[in-house]
């Protein structure tokens, strides 16, 4: 016992003597959480749009107004002729181009039909979709306006109600799934690089011969990076709390066990990378972009899982980030207490047990 | 020159005799460009749905037979009271509640006005306002039915009609791989340029051969050219794969010319790399330069606008994507694959790039000392 808090006190010293790699490791996290949790959004506004008004009566500059007034789009543009439009498109940000016919507002009122044309850059379709959606929505509502006094009968109104995130905040899921994505990412990185760093500067051969047994060795690489760990999903957790408004809305403690079972999942996976790799460089790649990319695709929290084709539903199984998201995101934002996330927690632990039983037993006490 | 040209034929050894390099060059993007594009895509159509229905009517049947027909929904859950439908929520098993209250048909045809209440499990945005906009069309729709078939529309319009008629350009069947394809192929070229970049000056700082070469008479130019110049070639031939893979699994021709996405990818890679450079010069072990790596490509990835709109995001962090290149680059991409947009379309996004890769070189020249 007393060798192995040696070792542990080992790899402490370690980490507080890089002090340059401590300080990124402390501050990345809250510097990435605060950053994406402000930035990223998956709301559309502020959409650039161009005009193309062969009218210019009463009527297109009421709904002109009504959608720069709209927080959903700027006019970025006025345009003239049909040949601007292509233009627009090609050399600009432009999402929308809006059309309205000649002689507009006269169509409208003596033959009660004018026309107006959307045309959306569907390079990007759901961008395409929603905006076409706000814009329909907001010339509709001009032309509701218009027939006020005209009652229409049988309607049937809709009452919308947004659960859990009435704002329709994207801290909200970002937060979670940054927080898994950040950490299986420092935890696997810096427990497979400390092991390796030892196989390359050639210290193992003298933690070989040592007493300690390769079990307790391992756990002794582990038990620091784990701690540094848990440090980071505190200070995440108060940034979130604190800056971004995101609440917690179930247990704390409930949550940091959760993450400490997803750390030790994680870290888990860092020594299995450390016994197939020998040099820092290749640890590194491994963990960073056999780590970052499936964490960001298949996590469930960028993409919606249930859209994509069937053998990449399956492989997003295998992704422990994808359950730790659905934990975070029920234990912090729904409130639901450990009954509701029982399969998950059981599925982490399960990983968790199979990573470390293969580092175990592929760990070698001899070198070459 | 002669020096520069003994530093390449270093710098490529090493790279040849590494298969890990190898492998992340050729190997790792060709799999992840066949895998990613099937995983990245936003189109929200299985929208699990919970119905509480208390009316039971033969309005209400109708309703739900109609927007269980819409393909955007699958029927879930049929629960008797909403707060059965809220533990579907809370286990996942539902995104949106459709509440149709008593007496729904009765207030329809009798008061002339019935409501219905939606309720979207709203942690993810985009699922929840696509949900909600697709289930609040499926609702007027139905209820222009029920208009249609009660009313007698005189034959010309009574009241004043705006004719809405809509296009998609540039994507007309609405193929999300079109959209993602480009995108990634840039995410790639960025993961293996910084890294590969950044790592590579700091090994020689670890093993210590960085000594020899700050006692030869290479100059510090000299030493980074010779850093950049292969993972520059080897950038362009991972974007040659990617076009090649675009092209023959996903049928993604470019509308515009492919040598301007070359010229573009050059300058673009430059840049790229002389982050990645500028990182090592500032790091001392390869743990360090990974994680300042790391960190500078998730931001670099994440507010490139491949994954969400950056008209969306608040003004400061616009400011941070006018200095980030992979967003110009994702952008060009995209105007020249499925735009086809020229030259003349993109000089202001080359330039900007162009200077970039100026300043970001220029720094790592200037932080590169010969001295420790």
């Amino acid at each position: 016992m007393k060798q192995f808090i040696i070792f542990v006190k080992k790899e402490f010293y370690h980490i507080f003597r890089d002090r340059k790699s401590l300080l990124i490791i402390i501050l990345m996290p809250i510097v990435q959480i605060i950053l994406f949790g402000f930035a990223l959004t998956n709301e559309i506004k502020n959409s650039h749009i161009a005009i193309l008004d062969n009218s210019r009566d009463i009527a297109t500059m009421a709904i002109i107004r009504q959608l720069d007034a709209s927080r959903y789009f700027d006019i970025e543009r006025n345009l003239y002729t049909q040949k601007d439009i292509e233009t627009a498109f090609k050399t600009g940000k432009i999402k929308l181009a809006v059309i309205f016919q000649p002689g507009f507002n006269e169509a409208l009122a003596h033959t009660n039909h004018a026309q107006v044309q959307l045309i959306a850059d569907a390079s990007d379709p759901n961008n395409a979709t929603t905006v076409i959606n706000y814009a329909s929505g907001i010339i509709r509502d001009y032309q509701t306006k218009l027939n006020e006094q005209v009652q229409t009968p049988y309607m049937i109104s809709q009452q919308v109600r947004m659960l859990y995130n009435p704002q329709l905040k994207g801290a909200y899921n970002f937060v979670p799934g940054v927080m898994a994505m950040i950490l299986i990412i420092i935890s696997a990185m810096m427990t497979s690089v400390s092991i390796v760093r030892e196989k390359e500067i050639n210290t193992m051969e003298v933690l070989l011969v040592s007493p300690l047994k390769p079990l307790l060795f391992i756990f002794s690489k582990a038990i620091p990076y784990i701690f540094l760990s848990l440090v980071n999903v505190s200070t995440i957790l108060l940034v979130s709390v604190t800056l971004l408004e995101v609440p917690i809305n179930g247990s704390l403690l409930l949550l940091m066990m959760e993450a400490l079972l997803f750390i030790i999942t994680a870290v888990s996976l860092g020594l299995m990378i450390s016994n197939i790799t020998e040099s820092q460089q290749t640890a590194q790649m491994i963990s960073l972009m056999g780590l970052m990319l499936p964490t960001l695709l298949l996590g469930g929290f960028m993409f919606p899982i249930e859209s994509m084709p069937t053998p990449l539903q399956l492989v997003s199984d295998i992704v422990p980030s994808k359950w730790f998201f659905i934990i975070v995101k029920g234990v912090m934002i729904k409130g639901l207490g450990f009954r509701s996330i029982w399969k998950e927690t059981l599925i982490l632990s399960g990983m968790a047990i199979f990573f470390l039983t293969i580092s175990l037993s592929k760990f070698k006490t001899r070198l070459a | 020159m002669k020096k520069l040209f003994f530093l390449l034929e270093k710098e490529f050894r090493q790279v040849f005799r590494n298969p890990a390099i190898l492998r992340s060059v050729l190997i790792m993007p060709v799999i992840q460009l066949l895998v990613f594009p099937n995983a990245a895509n936003y189109e929200v159509k299985n929208v699990l749905l919970c119905i509480v229905d208390h009316d039971h009517s033969a309005y209400s049947q109708r309703f739900i037979s109609k927007i269980t027909a819409s393909g955007y929904f699958i029927l879930t859950d049929y629960s008797p009271s909403f707060k059965k439908g809220m533990q579907a929520i809370e286990a996942d098993k539902a995104d949106l509640i459709i509440e149709i209250p008593a007496r729904f048909e009765k207030d329809l045809v009798t008061e002339n006005k019935a409501g219905m209440m939606l309720a979207v499990n709203a942690v993810n945005g985009t699922k929840a306002n696509l949900g909600a906009a697709y289930a609040a069309n499926i609702i007027r729709d139905f209820n222009s039915e029920v208009q249609m078939q009660w009313m007698t529309f005189p034959r010309f319009n009574a009241i004043p009609t705006i004719d809405i008629t809509t296009a998609n350009w540039y994507n007309p069947t609405m193929n999300y791989k079109d959209f993602m394809v480009p995108g990634i192929l840039v995410t790639l070229l960025t993961m293996i340029g910084t890294f590969l970049a950044s790592l590579n000056i700091v090994n020689e700082k670890q093993i210590g051969t960085i000594e020899q070469i700050n006692v030869s008479p290479i100059s510090k130019t000299t030493f980074i050219l010779g850093k950049l110049i292969p993972f520059w070639i080897m950038g362009l031939i991972t974007l040659s794969l990617g076009l090649l893979v675009s092209r023959i699994v996903y049928h993604i021709i470019p509308v515009g010319n492919i040598g301007l996405i070359f010229l573009f990818a050059m300058v673009f890679l430059l840049a790229l790399l002389g982050v990645g450079l500028l990182i090592s010069t500032y790091s001392e072990t390869q743990t360090q330069a990974t994680f300042i790596g790391f960190f500078v490509m998730m931001v670099f990835m994440l507010l490139g606008g491949l994954y969400t709109s950056i008209d969306s995001m608040p003004e400061w962090a616009k400011w941070i994507t006018k200095v980030n290149p992979v967003a110009y680059f994702i952008e060009v991409m995209r105007m020249i694959i499925l735009k086809g947009s020229g030259f003349a379309d993109i000089k202001y996004h080359f330039l900007i790039v162009f200077g970039l890769a100026v300043v970001f070189n220029s720094w790592a020249i200037l932080n590169y000392h010969k001295r420790s």
